[in-house]
């Protein structure tokens, strides 16, 4: 085994790591996993009905996408993760920062709201079905319930985290409540409020596969329940790789969005 | 200096604390900022210093008294009294000279108006080349003077600062002392400044209020007359007059009482 620089060891306590070896860690992690999957499959060492071999799973995925129209199943599960997502966001993003700012609306909608995260939102799934029948309307509502009071709660704690100074020069330099909302306490948590939208998108992604699983005809997760019907295990394997990907994508690219819209961050650190 | 630009008259404040006891914070002061004056209010911690800086300010309400700037009673915070924290104020998500321009803009000072403005006063606090930067790029001192730019630039009638140079490292803050001398001549500004620092204290002050502890009363004013009514542009020179080691003694006289006071 070669040295590596500097004589440093693998472990070392909060020593940084170059890009390199961080590439090659996850390369090497991925390629574990695949590794062991494709030995153990052609080994015969697992049931190739209940665990088909990743070739063949990865096979599928491309028959599904070319072949069989897969495209528009995946279409419609992400503008409803994005529809209902939108929807939460126009009611948690403007709610969550005033009562981040303004303690009287803090005292009203807290106890509404903190009270509401408890309830797991699947336990809705059964009336929202009687309420909305089997439209559209019964997935986008459990996706907005799952997500949209966690929402709420981590914008006013960000919220109420812009420190009192900022808000206090604004005042000195002439500001009025207006001025200090949109000028100063929303430009200021607005970071963080995007991470705390980024991880949440996260959530309504596993909403919307509760969703379609239970009670759906179209979708990517409703396609898994069907491929289940008839023993294809790869498609549904191919189906959790997609939503997985999807998952992925979105995060790299609300990611990218932070540092692009938020670029005097970078150099804080 | 004749003119009265603020009046502090009879000012006490209470904190209620949360055990349902009392806290006198500042007791019955009473004192006078004459305009373009630099005023230091001086003393131990917890003479409540800070708080009648935060009262003129507008961002604490008096218990009793009242406090007038010009004629006017103080009724809450306004741009007419501009203040510098302690802490980093710096708006990140502004560039330096938008945060130099944010309190001309949020009062509708047209736009090249602004920019005129903001030229002058980054120049004035040295900071012309970093107009462009993001405030998060700075050091602290550098930080610092956007802060004071930002706010004279918004054209106060007082300049008010909480220990402004607190946090800075010891050959920064009397680069900033310095600074500050040379802004007060240069633009006739009256500024009220809070500090424990004496050597600060002597350097900029054209009048010392030095505040007692627990409660916070007004225990002497004291006027540096060793600098015959000027300011000494550098601390070399001023520590090297004389009289300048007489007020330091009595100044660390002055907080010794009260810090025994306490014990």
């Amino acid at each position: 085994m070669p040295t590596p620089p500097h004589n440093q060891r693998f472990l070392e306590v909060r020593k940084p790591i170059g890009r390199r070896q961080k590439i090659k860690s996850a390369i090497g992690i991925w390629g574990l996993f695949f590794g062991v999957w494709y030995f153990a499959s052609a080994a015969g060492l697992v049931n190739d009905l209940l665990v088909p071999a990743p070739q063949k799973v990865f096979a599928t995925t491309y028959d599904l996408f070319v072949e069989r129209g897969f495209i528009s199943d995946v279409m419609i599960s992400i503008t409803r993760v994005l529809l209902a997502f939108g929807m939460a966001c126009a009611v948690a993003v403007p709610l969550g920062v005033m009562m981040g700012t303004f303690p009287s609306i803090e005292a009203i909608f807290a106890p509404f709201v903190s009270a509401w995260r408890y309830l797991p939102a699947p336990s809705f799934i059964p009336i929202l079905l009687m309420w909305f029948g089997t439209g559209e309307a019964p997935k986008l509502a459990l996706l907005f319930i799952g997500v949209v009071f966690f929402l709420i709660t981590l914008i006013m704690d960000h919220t109420e985290n812009v420190r009192t100074e900022l808000i206090e020069t604004a005042l000195t330099l002439g500001a009025n409540r207006s001025v200090v909302l949109m000028r100063v306490v929303f430009p200021a948590a607005l970071p963080d409020i995007m991470v705390a939208m980024r991880q949440m998108l996260a959530m309504a992604w596993t909403y919307l596969v509760i969703a379609e699983i239970v009670a759906s005809t179209t979708g990517i997760g409703a396609m898994m329940m069907r491929a289940r019907r008839f023993l294809k295990t790869d498609e549904i394997l191919s189906g959790i790789i997609v939503i997985g990907a999807l998952g992925l994508l979105f995060d790299v690219a609300f990611a990218g969005l932070h540092r692009r819209l938020f670029p005097y961050l970078k150099e804080k650190r | 200096m004749s003119d009265t630009l603020l009046d502090i008259r009879n000012v006490s404040k209470t904190f209620d604390l949360r055990d349902g006891a009392v806290l006198q914070a500042v007791k019955d002061v009473s004192f006078e900022v004459e305009k373009n004056a630099i005023c230091v209010l001086l003393g131990p911690s917890g003479c409540g210093k800070s708080t009648i800086l935060r009262m003129i300010a507008g961002l604490e309400t008096t218990s009793e008294g009242q406090i007038a700037i010009g004629g006017r009673n103080v009724d809450g915070p306004g741009s007419d009294r501009g203040m510098v924290f302690q802490a980093y104020t710096s708006f990140d998500w502004l560039s330096v000279r938008k945060n130099v321009e944010f309190g001309m803009k949020i009062n509708d000072v047209p736009a090249s108006e602004r920019r005129e403005r903001s030229d002058h006063f980054l120049s004035l606090v040295g900071l012309s080349k970093f107009a462009d930067v993001y405030p998060s790029q700075l050091s602290g001192g550098m930080r610092q003077r956007v802060a004071i730019a930002r706010t004279l630039a918004n054209d106060p009638e007082v300049l008010l600062m909480d220990e402004p140079f607190g946090a800075l490292d010891a050959e920064t803050r009397w680069q900033m002392q310095e600074l500050m001398i040379n802004v007060a001549e240069k633009t006739n500004t009256t500024m009220v400044i809070v500090t424990h620092d004496l050597e600060e204290a002597i350097f900029l002050a054209d009048k010392i209020i030095f505040l007692s502890s627990h409660p916070g009363q007004l225990k002497e004013t004291i006027v540096p007359d060793f600098k015959a009514g000027a300011r000494i542009p550098d601390k070399e020179h001023l520590i090297e007059l004389s009289g300048y080691a007489e007020m330091e003694k009595k100044l660390m006289r002055l907080m010794r009482e009260e810090g025994h006071r306490d014990d």
